[in-house]
């Protein structure tokens, strides 16, 4: 801890912030749309559509068709690593089709999670291995961000201090290695909802997590303005009995990112996990009228979220394509509002009445 | 990592969390009057004044009897142990005097450092022994928030590991122990200046410091919202040849402080160290002109930079006591403006020229 040894020269440093800032641009978010094969089989069988690489481009196809209306809401869109090599009908490859409309394109590069021994089934996450050399191609091929999804779970035994402190040190080294080649690493730390656990449970263990993520981030020189978090909202377990209003949830959120992530890094863009499209968005406004200082952009970064009503739009039907990519915009532009704390939902209570339901922060 | 067993109940949160926003409300800071015995006695020696306990509380009186209107400027007091006992002339208990004008007072806790064997002559600190039953009985006598000051220097082999853990470790037992006795814990990890390092040196020593303090607050379940920081400001060594502006010292501590220290953290009252009360008073004014976010007051906790004047205008004589009021008076009004970056500095270009000295933060 004595010396420095400079990771990053002022350009790489500038490069890097530069591309966070534009990712997390006001009113701006990111489309996750990196599902991988096997999780597209998923959603392609919820809709009946066979999932063949053909319905998958298709699939993408109508949400990066979207119009110029996206320009303003959608700051980057994660990839998968099929995805990044396919081309629209007319020929265009789909990384161009986001780079003209202003879009930055990231790139999923994790390879999924492995056991860790002796837990209570929890996880760590591979693809560390040659990733300097992927990462290199993945920005000549036009990626300027990265994802890395790390999981942990909320049980009696669970999150073990093994499992936060590992996965924070493989996110950490996941980022440092990003940015040598030019990369934004999106550090992704997401506590699964599962479970019958409270809102204070969890925000509980995820001051814990984060706390650790950034510590191991600041042990590892990574350039936090640099960097992008995707974190989980912190909201009850599935199964939790008690029920939680937007805005105790959004406190419950804000208040666990101030105890932990520092003002530095530039903007936080949330995982939806297993929320609806209107509850991603009704909390993700509620998390933006917090009357918390938040000195980060508070933004989404959504998949299912985002989706789902495209995807049903389309139940792979050519002639749904344009209806499909419609539901996808106005989702879009909901979560663009959300973002900015100017939606008001889709005909419930109106800001006012909401304000009132914040708990002071000191019940936190 | 897996439960929260709460360690302070949401009525002790807003007692800490309410003395903390009231020592840093706008425009205020701290007055560091916690000199030791021996401390003391080089001050008085430098203006030929015998050590004694009359003495000593003569000069404090000086300061304590100063007009209310010093509360504009000053939030709180730091008090030595001996001092929070003595009494002004007419017999007020300086506790009650200074709490009357609406002053928050503070008390040293910390009982000086102890070497870490078998590192290159560093320390760690002692005073955690019994640390509770003297919290408890000072919050009685009238005591708000602790001070607990530690100790790194910079050289070639330091700080090392151990040196940053083992102090931050020390910290974060004496914050949590502070906490539930009802005081507001300043954590102060300061870092020589002593040395020929530079600028950049000192930032990063100071960023892994400041990185592994939050860190340890956090193991040791400390409430962000109810403690205060009191760090060095970033600045090159006594001895290093290069100089540098009151921005660059400004962009440096600034970016340092947004990349380690959590939102949640109220203020932070930057110590003097070794600069003279201009430097101090110009210094600070830089960090609150720069347009960079700053979700935490940025203030001052001074001994040296309040006083020296104050000492220099007494040397021990009562009839100087009002001059020496008066000196003392006027650096506080200073370091007031400074807070709000409202400090003009007689006789320097405006703000206009100085713009131009910003270098994006990015460089840092």
């Amino acid at each position: 801890m004595t010396h420095q040894y400079p990771a990053l020269t002022a350009e790489q440093k500038k490069e890097l912030s530069d591309i966070a800032l534009r990712i997390v641009a006001p009113g701006k978010g990111i489309l996750a749309a990196d599902e991988s094969v096997g999780s597209m089989a998923k959603r392609l069988n919820q809709i009946g559509v066979e999932n063949t690489e053909e319905n998958r481009r298709l699939y993408r196809q109508i949400l990066f068709s979207a119009d110029s209306r996206v320009k303003k809401c959608i700051g980057g869109v994660i990839f998968f690593h099929e995805t990044m090599y396919q081309k629209a009908d007319d020929g265009t490859p789909f990384v161009q089709m986001i780079k003209d409309k202003g879009i930055v394109v990231g790139i999923k590069v994790d390879k999924g999670v492995v056991p860790l021994a002796g837990t209570d089934g929890e996880t760590t996450t591979q693809g560390l291995d040659g990733l300097s050399e992927r990462c290199a191609q993945y920005k000549k091929d036009g990626a300027d961000f990265a994802k890395w999804r790390c999981v942990l779970k909320i049980s009696d035994n669970t999150p073990s201090a093994l499992a936060i402190m590992e996965n924070a040190n493989v996110l950490a080294r996941y980022a440092s290695i990003c940015q040598q080649n030019g990369i934004v690493p999106i550090v992704e730390p997401e506590i699964l909802p599962d479970g019958d656990h409270d809102l204070k449970r969890c925000q509980y263990v995820t001051e814990k997590v984060l706390a650790a993520v950034y510590k191991a981030l600041s042990d590892h020189h990574v350039y936090l303005e640099g960097t992008l978090l995707k974190p989980n909202m912190v909201t009850p377990g599935h199964s939790c009995p008690t029920k939680y209003s937007p805005e105790e949830i959004a406190m419950a959120t804000v208040t666990a990112l101030r105890r932990t992530v520092p003002p530095a890094v530039p903007g936080v863009t949330f995982l939806s996990g297993g929320q609806s499209e209107e509850e991603a968005s009704i909390n993700l406004n509620a998390i933006n009228t917090c009357p918390l200082m938040r000195p980060w952009a508070l933004t989404f970064s959504y998949g299912r979220a985002l989706q789902a009503s495209a995807l049903s739009a389309w139940r792979g039907q050519q002639d749904n394509a344009t209806a499909a990519t419609e539901e996808f915009v106005k989702r879009a532009e909901v979560n663009g509002l959300a973002a900015l704390g100017k939606y008001e939902g889709s005909g419930d209570d109106s800001g006012a009445a909401g304000q009132s339901l914040y708990v002071a922060n000191h019940a936190y | 990592m897996t439960h929260q067993f709460p360690a302070l109940s949401p009525e002790q949160k807003k007692a800490l969390s309410d003395i903390a926003q009231r020592i840093v409300a706008s425009g205020k800071g701290i007055l560091a009057a916690d000199e030791s015995v021996g401390t003391m006695g080089n001050r008085l020696q430098r203006i030929n004044v015998e050590n004694t306990e009359e003495n000593r509380r003569a000069f404090r009186e000086i300061l304590f009897s100063s007009d209310a209107s010093i509360n504009q400027s000053i939030g709180g007091v730091i008090l030595f142990h001996e001092t929070l006992y003595q009494k002004d002339s007419n017999g007020k208990p300086f506790p009650a005097l200074i709490k009357e004008k609406g002053i928050v007072v503070g008390i040293k806790l910390d009982k000086g450092t102890a070497p870490l064997a078998g590192t290159n002559g560093e320390t760690t600190i002692q005073g955690l022994d019994g640390l509770a039953e003297r919290c408890a009985q000072y919050k009685k006598d009238g005591a708000d928030f602790g001070k607990w000051r530690a100790v790194l220097k910079i050289t070639s082999t330091t700080p090392s590991q151990l040196a940053i853990q083992e102090n931050a470790n020390t910290l974060a037992r004496y914050a949590s122990i502070c906490q539930q006795n009802g005081l507001v814990p300043i954590v102060e990890p300061e870092i020589l200046p002593d040395g020929d390092h530079d600028l950049q040196r000192c930032q990063y020593v100071t960023e892994k410091v400041l990185a592994a303090v939050y860190k340890a607050l956090n193991d040791h379940h400390v409430y962000l919202e109810g403690t205060l920081l009191k760090p060095n400001m970033v600045m090159a060594g006594h001895s290093c040849p290069k100089k540098y502006t009151a921005q660059d010292v400004a962009i440096a501590t600034v970016t340092t402080l947004l990349r380690t220290v959590p939102a949640a953290v109220p203020g932070i009252c930057f110590l003097s160290g070794g600069q003279s009360e201009e430097e101090a008073s110009v210094n600070l004014n830089a960090m609150n002109q720069l347009s960079l976010p700053k979700p935490w007051k940025l203030t001052f906790s001074y001994g040296r930079a309040l006083q020296a004047s104050a000492l220099a205008a007494w040397v021990g004589k009562n009839e100087n006591r009002k001059a020496a009021q008066e000196a003392f008076r006027k650096r506080a009004q200073i370091n007031g403006l400074a807070c709000r970056g409202q400090y003009v500095v007689a006789g320097k270009t405006d703000t206009a020229a100085t713009q131009s000295l910003f270098t994006a933060s990015y460089t840092y």
